[in-house]
């Protein structure tokens, strides 16, 4: 035998070791890339709370007080996992499959969503736990620089020419979707419906940059000194303040909306991982003195008269709408504001 | 690599085969049956599948809603945006690109290896970084984006800003496709070219160009597709308005979150359609060129 007629041979062996080799490689990773819930089959039990951006430390401190709580009442040892991100966004993950057996997300119309499309829980899903199965509130008030030098004081001080609003886009956010309507909510102060819309046309024309969530937004306001306010959750503003102290200011506006986070159990998740119990005792949990006092302490506003109390003098009391009231709730506002070509779409038309 | 394969730029895979064999006897070297079908299966698994699923999703809507969906001005001007952005920051990257792979592979220096290295940086980067740190080097309290405002320029959070990202990102395609082809290129042939009297500038355009042509090419395009489906870098530095900074991709994005799943899938679909178009448009080019190379 020539070595000319061996060569391809033994580079072709050699080469199925080295791709054999890669193969073996990727076998053995195949639980990592799999990820899955290997562990749950252990002791511990796992719980999965899919969440939007702006609850990260509020659930941190929760989920360490409720895991005590549960293993202080059944011996159980907890590992709950977190899950952050824009509130549209986690729904469509848990729409496409995402464990999740709780969902905490910043409107209802998203829960709305994992209901009529992936069916994992009933349509009445709001009616099942107090107060429209939100355990805490939150609304939208106004960051400015310090000194306030442009003098914004309320809404009709955002349309005026030269001034710079920063908000995310409703399209994406949920907590810009809950600014656009308490501008909407002022705007129809002034006549109507015509008249809102001109408004909202005005506050737009007014935005420089529409962040996709609300880090986003708070990042360009605070870091890269874009704009002179920013719309803002009033978690999300005292944090900016905690973190940024000195250089800003909160105004809070003449009216605002009430926002109403929900939480909700994915009922086919939970039977599917045998969590029912523990998701259920960890929802009720939110409501209960201890977890309203974390709440508190986070700049969310609590359900609960003791936290309520505590925390009061934070909180400013000011008139705020419900988006049940001036709405007639997250289908008609989402359809009229939200949607393909309503409002928002309508206001970026070019004319 | 001989003077004839230089003088055939881009014909250098093709051998001289007679062509009727292509189908009858593949291959002297053994397993073509094997690599064939690997090659289609995870070929078929890794890009054909998702494609299909691509360009059945839209359907859902009907012709006319998919028509609906592409024709709101909204998503025109996004693909406008999109498309013309990459074209113009590809065509920028071609002689700068050239410029660099040339002093990279032609000249000595001290730093060589390092700048060499830099070149790459773009494509190790998660895009998310590049964006961050562009935006924070061009908005407007930002070291660059500062002395632009001062002469009345937007950088950031405008078209341009998008731009310079798509730039960033397609620079090491073209400089990598150059380079190899740089680097083997015989100097004996410009030696001879000199010989025969040409200038400095004959030699670059009529030697030198030609030969590099196929890779300049395929580079552009490559940096062309690659900013078009681009995504994470840009959205820090757009600004992100609809109509205006709004790119193809992030609108993807936006339909998404409104579950307008068949939406997000039309828009896609026609950015693989166009993207798809101007590859084989390109490929045809290279083709030409080739030919005539070759004639």
């Amino acid at each position: 035998m020539t070595s000319r007629a061996i060569d391809p041979d033994s580079l072709s062996r050699r080469n199925l070791i080295a791709a054999g080799g890669g193969l073996a490689a990727i076998a053995a990773a195949a639980p990592w890339l799999l990820g899955g819930r290997a562990e749950a089959q252990g002791k511990s039990l796992t719980l999965l709370n899919v969440s939007y951006d702006p609850t990260r430390e509020l659930y941190k401190d929760i989920n360490a007080a409720f895991a005590n709580y549960w293993k202080g009442k059944t011996g159980q040892v907890l590992d709950i996992k977190q899950s952050h991100g824009g509130s549209g966004k986690q729904a469509r993950a848990v729409i496409d499959g995402l464990q999740a057996d709780v969902v905490t997300l910043a409107l209802a119309g998203d829960i709305d969503e994992i209901a009529a499309r992936a069916k994992l829980l009933p349509p009445n899903w709001q009616s099942r736990l107090p107060n429209n199965s939100t355990p805490y509130t939150s609304t939208i008030l106004f960051l400015v620089r310090k000194g306030n030098p442009k003098g914004i004081r309320d809404w009709a001080d955002l349309v005026k020419p030269g001034v710079g609003v920063i908000t995310p886009n409703p399209k994406t956010s949920g907590g810009a979707r809950w600014a656009y309507l308490a501008a909407y909510s002022y705007g129809l102060k002034l006549g109507g419906p015509a008249q809102a819309k001109a408004y909202m046309a005005k506050l737009f024309h007014n935005v420089p940059v529409l962040g996709a969530g609300a880090r986003d937004a708070t990042t360009t306001f605070a870091q890269r000194n874009i704009g002179d306010v920013l719309l803002s959750w009033e978690n999300e503003a005292f944090l900016t303040l905690d973190e940024f102290g000195p250089n800003y200011d909160i105004v809070y506006p003449s009216s605002s909306i009430l926002a109403e986070p929900p939480v909700a159990l994915l009922d086919r998740n939970v039977d599917r991982h045998k969590t029912r119990v523990v998701a259920t005792g960890y929802l009720n949990f939110l409501y209960s003195p201890l977890a309203q006092d974390i709440v508190g302490k986070h700049h969310y506003r609590p359900r609960e008269k003791a936290a309520q109390a505590k925390y009061a003098a934070s909180f400013k009391q000011i008139p705020m709408v419900t988006i049940d009231q001036a709405f007639g709730g997250w289908k008609k506002a989402q359809a009229a504001h939200f949607a393909d070509g309503a409002l928002f779409d309508q206001i970026y038309r070019p004319a | 690599m001989t003077a004839q394969a230089i003088l055939r730029p881009g014909g250098v895979a093709a051998k001289a085969h007679p062509r009727r064999s292509r189908w009858v006897e593949h291959s002297i070297l053994p397993g073509f049956g094997v690599s064939l079908g690997i090659t289609l299966a995870y070929l078929g698994a890794i890009v054909v599948l998702p494609l299909i699923a691509l360009a059945i999703r839209p359907w859902e809507l009907g012709p006319e809603g998919v028509w609906h969906a592409l024709a709101a001005p909204r998503v025109a001007a996004a693909l406008k945006l999109s498309f013309g952005l990459s074209a113009l920051a590809a065509l920028l990257n071609a002689p700068l690109g050239m410029l660099i792979a040339w002093t990279l592979t032609r000249y000595e220096f001290l730093g060589k290896r390092i700048l060499d290295a830099l070149v790459d940086l773009p494509f190790a980067l998660p895009t998310a970084v590049a964006g961050i740190a562009l935006t924070a080097i061009y908005a407007p309290n930002g070291p660059l984006g500062s002395l632009a405002a001062k002469i009345g320029i937007k950088t950031a959070y405008s078209p341009l800003g998008i731009f310079i990202a798509l730039v960033f990102i397609g620079l090491p395609f073209v400089v990598r496709s150059l380079q190899p082809v740089l680097q083997d290129l015989d100097r004996e042939v410009e030696e001879a070219a000199t010989t025969l009297g040409a200038n400095s500038l004959q030699r670059a355009v009529m030697v030198i160009l030609p030969a590099l042509a196929p890779s300049l090419i395929s580079g552009v395009s490559l940096a062309f597709a690659r900013a078009v489906g681009e995504y994470g870098s840009v959205v820090f530095i757009a600004g992100n308005l609809p109509g205006k900074t709004e790119i193809a991709p992030l609108l993807i994005v936006i339909k998404l979150e409104q579950y307008d799943y068949a939406g997000a899938a039309a828009i896609g679909l026609a950015m693989v359609a166009i993207s798809f178009g101007s590859l084989i448009l390109i490929n045809l080019l290279q083709l030409f060129l080739a030919r005539r190379g070759k004639a």
